[in-house]
């Protein structure tokens, strides 16, 4: 590296599925790209099957945020290399989302159809799998019979997983010791290197400013964390780009970009605003196994019905029954089970209606039946209610301990929001709880809301006031910064929202490959995508 | 409820109580093991609560029967230093246990002042303490749900232990939930995961690639 300041043409931060795709893009055209990462390099042989601290917290965040609390990764390969692997493309209608707002908070013109064939891109690239119901692990079965059983539908998830591969073993929180988990680490990553794209682990962005430097727009600074305890510094450094992509998450872009007001000039004020957690309302319930066995008909080995929890693929069901266009807005979503792992455990209520309400004795009595718990994920349409406020000194936040974080993000559901939790709850509820089969409970032990899947808190529209970018992802008022994160997404999406960050990043990467090309760098604005 | 001044001057009190509580109970004297551990002990089991480990346990108050989150380990969680609490802990204490003085004072409460005073409440004036420090808000209550989830992930996670290791060794939280064995060789891997049936009909919009139109 110089001593003065090293150079790009391509300047990425972030190695998520927001950072990968257009590195690869990028790169694979003929540009000189350097990825920026925060986290550490792990792989496979790295990751472990284990919840002792120190472990799983090296590469996870959790973001205490005022009313919210946020899930998120940090490695070289972002969310991807912790995240479930749930592939679902949004419903249509969630392309015409209107909010609060009373128009349509999409750009024009990008609707699901349009969206599609990126969609496929990306599902050949990864490759999703369909799962069949051999596929589908005991709980995301029993969820499915559970539906059944109360007059709804119920599909298998399509994953990110070589389904050859996997042991199910419900460890994929720490990322997959066998490879079979499909992240960044196995496609567009190892793509981008092959074409000469270098990824630069714990180097932790902190702001962005003009570049004096004739030919180059960017100026990035970063700092250099210690591997072992991120809150130490190791060096610090700058790189100058012709192009920068912000892909540092939905919770580190915002921080990012606000702190480079003052280097930028400005930054338009809708950065850091209509934050959404994807509507996320997590919950549980806690099955009866005769009623399992009798009024469901499983069984799945002599004498026992479930008691399942811990065995398989975290998602394996969900129902797309409420997915219903014709329904009102706010009042849409999708129900999906899903394995939270033991380290959430404080969070459930316990069931009973004496304080206290999630710890105590009748908590640990609950715990007790912890493999007949089924944990379940409903994905709603908020109203983008979430803001920061005063910026960290250093980083995305104030970083306690090794995974333990405070960010100054403020989420307050609205009124809108929380009819569409509340429509959820019941919808949950009557089909838990009908004929038995168990007792839905609320999640209470933490913040209101718990998101794994935090988005749009620099994101696209039409609008300038409430969107911080064109819809061709840039910045506004600053040509070349371009943002293709989570955050770049304008609204809850009613499903997990991987394959529309992933399908949104491969749409972008031609328009910014134009724009380079605009600057006089030699750059293929399309490119077969990788193995293609 | 008692009015938020009075409140104020009661807590002021009881730490000042709780300040000098060393004093009055020379370490020859002191019934426990050390105040930070016995106050922080008896928090964990008011989170997860267990029996009593022997006749006569002060610290364990044996609200329920089979383990809690001091057989746990709670205690090794709060020192881990990738917890990065220990720094917290004497302000903890202090902090839990002027709280339990001033619930002492509030409820006409006699305290055995040879062991601190969260430790020589019951149970329920122990949990009613823990409610009351759970209660209030920002960073502040963040700190008490962290010492309170560090009971929990000791009892539910052995979060200081290498899970295989914990649970072949029988773990206490481990085997009351029922965690799973892994394989001889240390790693988990189910080859029995499904029912494989098809268990209900899929949504009749549903795309060839398995989504949602």
């Amino acid at each position: 590296m110089s001593a003065i300041c090293e150079r790009t043409d391509v300047l990425v931060i972030g190695t998520g599925f927001g950072g990968a795709i257009p590195a690869y893009n990028l790169a694979a055209g003929g540009a000189k790209v350097i990825m920026l990462e925060r986290g550490p390099e792990l792989g496979a042989a790295d990751f472990t099957q284990s919840l002792e601290i120190g472990g799983y917290t090296r590469i996870v965040d959790l973001i205490q945020g005022n009313g919210i609390q946020v899930v998120a990764g940090n490695c070289v390969g972002g969310s991807s290399v912790v995240y479930f692997a749930a592939s679902l493309r949004a419903p249509s209608f969630v392309f015409e989302r209107r909010g609060s707002a009373g128009r349509r908070l999409w750009p024009s013109g990008l609707t699901r159809s349009a969206l599609d064939p990126w969609y496929d891109r990306v599902e050949a690239t990864i490759p999703v799998a369909q799962q069949s119901w051999d596929d589908v692990p005991y709980a995301g079965g029993v969820w499915a019979a559970a539906c059944a059983n109360a007059g709804h539908t119920c599909n298998p998830v399509p994953l990110a997983v070589d389904l050859e591969h996997c042991t199910n073993c419900n460890w994929m929180l720490n990322g997959c010791r066998f490879d079979a988990k499909r992240s960044m680490l196995l496609n567009y990553l190892p793509a981008a290197r092959a074409h000469g794209a270098q990824v630069r682990p714990l180097h932790e962005v902190q702001s962005i400013a003009k570049s004096l430097t004739p030919g180059y727009r960017y100026r990035v600074d970063y700092t250099v964390v210690d591997a072992s305890d991120y809150r130490i510094p190791a060096g610090a450094g700058s790189i100058e780009a012709k192009v920068v992509i912000v892909a540092a998450g939905t919770m580190g872009t915002p921080v990012i970009l606000k702190r480079s007001g003052l280097g930028l000039g400005s930054v338009p004020s809708a950065v850091g605003k209509y934050f959404s957690p994807n509507g996320d309302r997590v919950s549980m319930a806690v099955l009866d196994e005769g009623a399992v066995g009798n009024v469901l008909g499983l069984e799945r080995a002599p004498g026992t019905a479930y008691e399942a929890f811990p065995i398989g693929k975290p998602i394996g069901s969900m129902s797309y029954d409420y997915l219903d266009p014709a329904r009102p807005e706010f009042e849409r979503f999708g129900l999906q089970q899903i394995y939270f792992p033991a380290i959430t455990n404080l969070l459930p209520e316990d069931g009973t209606p004496a304080a206290p309400d999630w710890y105590g004795v009748d908590k640990k009595l609950l715990s007790q039946r912890w493999r007949s718990w089924l944990t379940l994920l409903a994905m709603t349409e908020d109203d983008n209610e979430g803001q920061w406020g005063v910026l960290p000194p250093t980083g995305n936040f104030l970083r306690v301990a090794s995974s333990a974080v405070v960010s100054s993000l403020t989420y307050q559901p609205n009124a809108n929001t929380r009819r569409g939790f509340a429509a959820s709850d019941a919808a949950l509820r009557s089909i838990i709880e009908k004929d038995g089969i168990g007792k839905h409970l609320d999640w209470v032990g933490g913040q209101p809301v718990l998101s794994a899947h935090p988005l749009a808190s620099c994101r696209l529209g039409d609008d300038p006031a409430t969107s911080a970018l064109g819809p061709d992802h840039q910045l506004r008022g600053h040509a070349g910064l371009f943002v293709t994160d989570g955050s770049a997404v304008p609204t809850s999406l009613t499903v997990n929202p991987s394959l529309t960050i992933a399908a949104l990043a491969e749409r972008a990467s031609p328009g910014i490959a134009r724009f380079a090309r605009s600057l006089g760098l030699d750059v293929a604005a399309s490119v077969p995508p990788p193995g293609g | 409820m008692i009015p938020t001044l009075s409140r104020r001057r009661l807590l002021q009190t009881a730490a000042a109580a709780v300040a000098v509580l060393p004093l009055v109970t020379p370490d020859s004297a002191y019934a426990g093991t050390s105040i930070q551990r016995d106050t922080l002990e008896a928090f964990a089991d008011t989170v997860v609560p267990g029996a009593k480990r022997f006749a006569g346990d002060r610290i364990v108050a044996g609200a329920t029967a089979g383990p809690g989150a001091v057989d746990a380990g709670a205690w090794l969680l709060y020192n881990d230093p990738d917890v990065g609490l220990a720094v917290a802990i004497p302000g903890l204490v202090a902090a839990i246990n002027a709280e339990a003085a001033a619930y002492a004072l509030t409820h006409r409460t006699l305290l055995d002042v040879r062991v601190p005073p969260f430790v020589a409440l019951d149970f329920d004036a122990r949990t009613a303490v823990v409610g009351q420090l759970l209660r209030g808000s920002g960073v502040v209550q963040l700190l008490w749900y962290a010492v309170a989830a560090m009971a929990m992930l000791a009892f539910h996670t052995a979060g200081h232990l290498d899970t295989a290791a914990a649970v072949r060794a029988g773990h206490p939280g481990l085997a009351w939930l029922g965690f799973p064995l892994p394989d001889p060789d240390g790693i988990w891997r189910f080859p029995d995961f499904s029912y494989r049936q098809e268990l209900a009909a899929l949504h009749p919009l549903t795309t060839n690639t398995g989504n949602p139109a």
